[in-house]
């Protein structure tokens, strides 16, 4: 199989006491969708800001075309083509769509003290983007906060794959949207692997997961119960694995208690 | 192109109608309307009162513009979600520096001038550096610096001089030009030109009551287009929006937000000292109590011209409004004769309307449609 673009390699992260993700393993190829599934506090979120720089590993190595590499912050990941859309907190409301698109990479005109945004070329390129996407804005100078929750999050999506994104993140971009409007957002996600980007898709549902994943990991505690590719495993297989990963290991306890005070019964009698 | 294959996606809008909405999206709307209903009142009550005399207008444009600078830099600092209440004591700590370097120390006025601005580069910079690294909110840090710089200002001059005003600062400079750029006047001729034909009130010998316009009014129209220009076209302006909109979104698309914050700390003090240098040249004589309440006075300016409290939202020209109805109606009640006191009464309640209104604004702004 072809080089990952980019993978951890018995990666741990801790917070001071807290061990958020413990001897993780993970890689992402292009043209696939990789899900990361797991329930809350699983270190879904640690993983991921670990990929995108917000957070660097406290052992083990992250590798980028195979290269070993640190990030020191976000813009460094984004430079080398790894870019994230977090849940919330990736688009400015209050201002325009065109001026959240090219945020942090604004295109310029004039020199010197004339330098400013070609906001024309930018307005031109936003528009044309997003009608690629099926998203019609009426102006591409109206305000994000316009937008729904799903256009939001593609407008995020083609602002990534604009810019020349090659492993795109995307933290639960589903979760707080109605079925059309995830549906909206998944089929985008799947034109995004038909162009040959890597797609880390982080959800808690899978029904959202299933029908668009590749390849599935799935993390309990900070400990990845394993990878499968979709001709291994069924929906319910990893249904079963992510919600059945807690009650399981309680079943168990109670199993090993139920056993135990049995034999002390036993010994009694 | 992609247009004949997506039916869903229909032609542009027409140019007219989309300029119409994006006018009526504006922060500075709710000002402009304000300033209009401003000039309407008095232009009915203050008639004959001479408000709109010549010297009227000069008196109450002069007053708007000094205001007028520190509410466009304080504009881009609350835009940029900061505060700056350390901006008043700026202002004294700029006066008795230019003060103390020309009379004390026998420096000349342009290279005090000079030096000032470098000290309030120092100023800024050490506010906006304590902000971004506390994270403490501005309010409280500049709150404090609030209290240090016009304790300082006090301290230095009483022990330097015996005295907390320094007089006779400009004597023996009047010609020189760092004093006209700054405390002279501009538009002599045209004043002159004009009493020649009668139309503004002359004296007995011909020559115009008004001789010119204060600088202030200039440096107010240009201070007011840099920001504007900063604001809308350029790379920083965007950062601005994007820092006081959400910083921790900025920061993860790359955005630099802490020299962003520290750069707008840096044009609140330089724009309290380009304030002190006009004062004190126009003057002639520095005073620690120079600037007292201007910061509040310079957030309701900005407030009143569609700044958010919360940050990512506002703009300089509105705060140019904003100063020029505090000015225009400080100047109306003086000339009209109100009791003064109602003065506060009146900015008070403008400040009210101008939150809500505002809240309303922004409300529309980003409401899905
Ligand atoms: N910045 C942090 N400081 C301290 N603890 C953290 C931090 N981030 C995450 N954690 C802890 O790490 C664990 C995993 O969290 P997270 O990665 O957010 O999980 P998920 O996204 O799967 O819900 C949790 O126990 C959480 O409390
Ligand atoms: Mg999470």
């Amino acid at each position: 199989m072809a080089e990952p673009l980019i993978e951890l390699r018995n990666v741990t992260r801790r917070f001071g006491s807290v061990t958020a993700i413990r001897d993780m393993s993970f890689a992402a190829h292009a043209g696939e969708v990789h899900c990361l599934l797991g329930d809350n506090g699983a270190g879904k979120s640690t993983l991921i800001k670990t990929l995108s720089g917000v957070h660097t590993p406290s052992e083990g190595q992250m590798y980028v075309d195979g290269k070993p590499v640190t990030f020191a912050s976000p813009r460094q990941a984004l430079d080398a083509g790894i870019a994230t859309v977090f849940q919330d907190l990736s688009m400015i409301p209050l201002m325009s769509i065109t001026r959240n698109f090219f945020l942090g990479r604004e295109p310029l005109k004039g020199a010197w003290i004339t330098k400013r945004i070609d906001m024309k070329r930018a307005d031109a390129i936003v528009y044309e983007e997003l009608g690629k996407i099926g998203i019609n804005v009426r102006d591409p100078q109206q305000a994000v906060g316009t937008l729904s929750g799903g256009e939001r999050q593609c407008v995020a999506i083609a602002r990534a794959v604009y810019h020349g994104a090659r492993v795109l993140i995307l933290d639960e971009p589903t979760s707080a949207l109605g079925v059309h409007q995830a549906s909206i957002v998944l089929r985008y996600v799947a034109q995004a692997r038909q162009r040959g980007l890597a797609v880390i898709f982080i959800t808690h549902n899978i029904h959202h997961a299933y029908p668009i994943g590749d390849v599935f990991t799935m993390l309990n505690r900070g400990r990845s119960l394993g990878t499968f590719r979709k001709s291994e495993i069924t929906e319910k297989e990893v249904l079963d694995m992510m919600a059945g990963g807690r009650e399981i290991r309680e079943l168990q306890q109670e199993l090993e208690r139920f056993s135990k005070s049995g034999s002390g019964a036993e010994a009694v009698s | 192109m992609t247009d004949a294959l997506n039916p869903a996606h229909p032609p542009e809008p027409k140019p007219v109608s989309r300029n119409l909405t994006r006018l009526m999206r504006r922060p500075e709307l709710g000002a402009l309307t304000g300033t209009i209903l401003v000039f309407l009142a008095f232009g009915l009550t203050a008639g004959n009162s001479g408000l709109f005399s010549m010297a009227g207008i000069a008196n109450f444009l002069q007053v708007s513009a000094q205001l007028g600078i520190l509410a466009a830099a304080v504009a881009l600092l609350m835009i940029g979600g900061e505060f700056d209440l350390s901006l008043g004591s700026m202002i004294g700590f700029a006066s008795v520096t230019i003060g103390l370097c020309v009379t004390q120390f026998g420096l000349s006025i342009p290279v005090t001038v000079a030096i000032t601005f470098v000290v309030a580069i120092v100023v800024g910079a050490l506010n906006g550096f304590l902000v971004v690294r506390t994270r403490l909110p501005s309010f409280i840090v500049t709150l404090a610096g609030l209290f240090i710089l016009r304790g300082l200002t006090l301290a230095v001059t009483r022990t330097i001089t015996g005295r907390t005003q320094i007089p006779y600062i400009t004597e023996g400079h009047e010609g020189s030009f760092v004093v006209w750029l700054f405390g002279g006047k501009f538009g002599g001729p045209v004043f002159a030109w004009l009493a020649t034909h009668g139309w503004i009130a002359a004296r007995p010998d011909g020559s115009p009551m008004v001789q010119g316009l204060s600088m202030s009014i200039l440096w107010w129209v240009i201070v007011t287009a840099f920001a504007t220009w900063l604001l809308i076209k350029t790379r920083f302006g965007n950062w601005v929006f994007a820092v006081g909109g959400d910083d921790r979104a900025a920061r993860n698309v790359g955005v630099p937000v802490d020299r962003v914050k520290i750069l707008l700390f840096i044009g609140t003090a330089l724009s309290a000292t380009l304030f002190a240098v006009i004062q004190v040249l126009e003057s002639g004589s520095a005073d620690t109590l120079r600037g007292t309440q201007k910061e509040f006075q310079a957030i309701i300016a900005a407030v009143i011209g569609g700044c958010l409290l919360t940050g990512g939202y506002g703009s300089a020209i509105g705060a140019m409004f904003g100063a020029l109805i505090f000015g225009t109606v400080e100047m109306g009640i003086f000339y009209t004769g109100i009791d003064t006191d109602w003065f506060q009464v009146f900015l008070g309640s403008m400040l009210l309307i101008a939150v809500l209104v505002n809240n309303y604004v922004r409300r529309k702004a980003t409401e899905a449609r």
